[in-house]
């Protein structure tokens, strides 16, 4: 009767999940960042770091400062009039807000995708032949014909557009324009893909689409996704930080921040308890 | 807890842990009045436990119902996901204590004059430790107290040992009185169910720990005394 004293649930089958997030060193690594709008704060003091080749989802209510911490990763603040980043962003032990960087150039090791899929007024071809051919990536033309490709591929949009690059980039739908967009930023060989609520506008079948491609660049690039969504942030991410107020609440594995979250506002927010 | 944004969400909730606790409470009449109507003879008491059955199944059912709705409707995340899990795994064991205790109500309908009362009453004797098991795990789940669960999951040891000594008490009338057999391999059947009651209580009580806690207990952490 051994066997039979033995309680049903506790053994290996209740072990934790094998596929925890991989150890990969970090590839951005954030220390003290604060934020300010002219006399307004808007990020106090956030530290952390996002590993390469995995997708980091931030995540918090509207106005906690995800998307502006976001946007200091590519120094898209430093387009905002009365905005003051202080801190350190270290991209490879270099500090992305040194003089000696260039922000065009970091923005291309830096790719953004936007909530509102923004393609060029151009060809779907130009759309991703424009940043390689401004950055000197690609000279011949089949330099930049063999881009295009690889790029439309990566990004999933190659099948459903190779017979019309020369259509106007706006004449596809929302889901295929922001996989274009996708394609643009993948084209000048990023290392890190910043993406700001890319699926907001797009309706579940393309959002699918966005996740499942969001899935297969992680193998290659380091991607930090802000989302209104915490089930989008559960299903694409294998880290979430929870942003409230400027602050960084929480972060940790995605697993355990939707099962088990340490902070109290963490647990609230996820489980829709927010006042 | 703080409720919910979306209120209805709350109430879905505590509609399902007011129906794991009410099923909670019907088992417990179950394993005590199983035993009671072993000790007192008494047949009528004996076929109300069994007449219980079906309104666990029932309510089993309708919670399992529950849960697929809230999974597919609300998405759970945190100590909602934790505690709708864990309910779901409650009540399958409640059903089956439910079920152990129908079936000693079951047996204690066809024991006969050769079982004593010395024996009737070893095992209201052991009951009473299963019942109370079952008991303060049903407080721990109502009171969300993770230290309470662990308490009861430690002390299963009490109940093995209850189970050995009627174990060996049963092999001695067995072997004095071979006319005893029949009724006597109910009395160890009876036994054992009451045993394996505790058990469930042992693995209701590692939900409660997980709902609360959100840790799982370790079973290498368990004491364990068994030795038949």
């Amino acid at each position: 009767m051994d066997s039979d004293h033995t309680p049903q649930a506790a053994g290996s089958v209740l072990a934790p999940a094998a596929d925890a997030p991989p150890a990969a060193a970090p590839r951005i690594d954030c220390r003290d960042i604060k934020v300010f709008y002219g006399a307004t704060q808007a990020i106090h003091g956030v530290s952390m770091s996002f590993p390469d080749r995995a997708v980091t989802a931030l995540i918090g209510p509207s106005g906690c400062g995800k998307s502006t911490f976001l946007r200091c990763l590519n120094r898209m603040n430093d387009t905002i009039e009365n905005c003051r980043v202080e801190g350190q962003i270290l991209m490879d032990g270099q500090d992305i807000n040194d003089h000696s960087i260039d922000p065009v150039l970091l923005r291309s090791r830096v790719g953004m995708v936007f909530q509102k899929p923004n393609p060029f007024p151009k060809s779907i071809y130009d759309n991703i032949a424009y940043g390689p051919r401004i950055h000197g990536i690609a000279t011949s033309r089949e330099d930049l014909d063999a881009i295009v490709e690889k790029s439309l591929r990566r990004a999933g949009l190659w099948e459903e557009v190779k017979d019309r690059l020369q259509a106007p980039g706006t004449s596809l739908s929302g889901g295929q324009q922001q996989r274009l967009c996708i394609a643009r930023a993948i084209a000048v060989r990023p290392e890190v893909i910043l993406m700001d609520e890319p699926c907001s506008a797009l309706d579940p079948v393309a959002t699918a689409r966005i996740e499942e491609l969001i899935d297969e660049l992680r193998k290659r690039y380091c991607i930090v996704i802000v989302t209104h969504s915490m089930q989008q942030a559960a299903r694409v991410s294998q880290r979430t930080a929870f942003f409230h107020l400027g602050n960084l609440v929480e972060m940790g594995e995605t697993e355990q921040i939707f099962t088990n979250p340490r902070e109290k506002r963490t647990e609230d927010y996820i489980t829709g308890r927010f006042g | 807890m703080s409720d919910h944004i979306v209120s209805a969400y709350s109430d879905e909730l505590d509609k399902l842990s007011s129906d794991i606790m009410r099923m909670g409470g019907i088992v417990e009449t179950m394993i005590t009045d199983s035993c009671r109507a072993l000790s007192a003879n008494d047949s009528v008491l004996a076929k109300e436990v069994i007449a219980r059955d079906p309104q666990v199944d029932a309510i089993e059912s309708d919670v399992e119902k529950q849960i697929v709705s809230l999974i597919a409707r609300r998405q759970p995340m945190g100590h909602d996901l934790r505690m709708i899990l864990s309910a779901l795994k409650i009540s399958n064991e409640l059903e089956r204590i439910g079920d152990l205790s129908k079936n000693i109500a079951k047996r204690a309908l066809r024991l006969d004059d050769h079982v004593s009362m010395e024996m009737r009453n070893a095992i209201l004797r052991m009951s009473r430790p299963v019942a109370r098991q079952l008991n303060e795990v049903l407080d721990a789940y109502a009171s969300g107290n993770a230290v309470l669960a662990k308490n009861v999951w430690s002390s299963d040891d009490d109940i093995d040992q209850h189970y050995n000594a009627v174990f060996r008490e049963m092999i001695t009338y067995l072997i004095e009185d071979p006319r005893r057999i029949t009724a006597g391999a109910h009395m160890l059947f009876i036994a054992k169910n009451l045993e394996r009651i505790g058990d469930h209580c042992t693995n209701v009580a590692e939900f409660v720990y997980y709902q609360a806690v959100g840790e799982y207990l370790s079973v290498m952490d368990r004491p364990k005394l068994d030795q038949v």
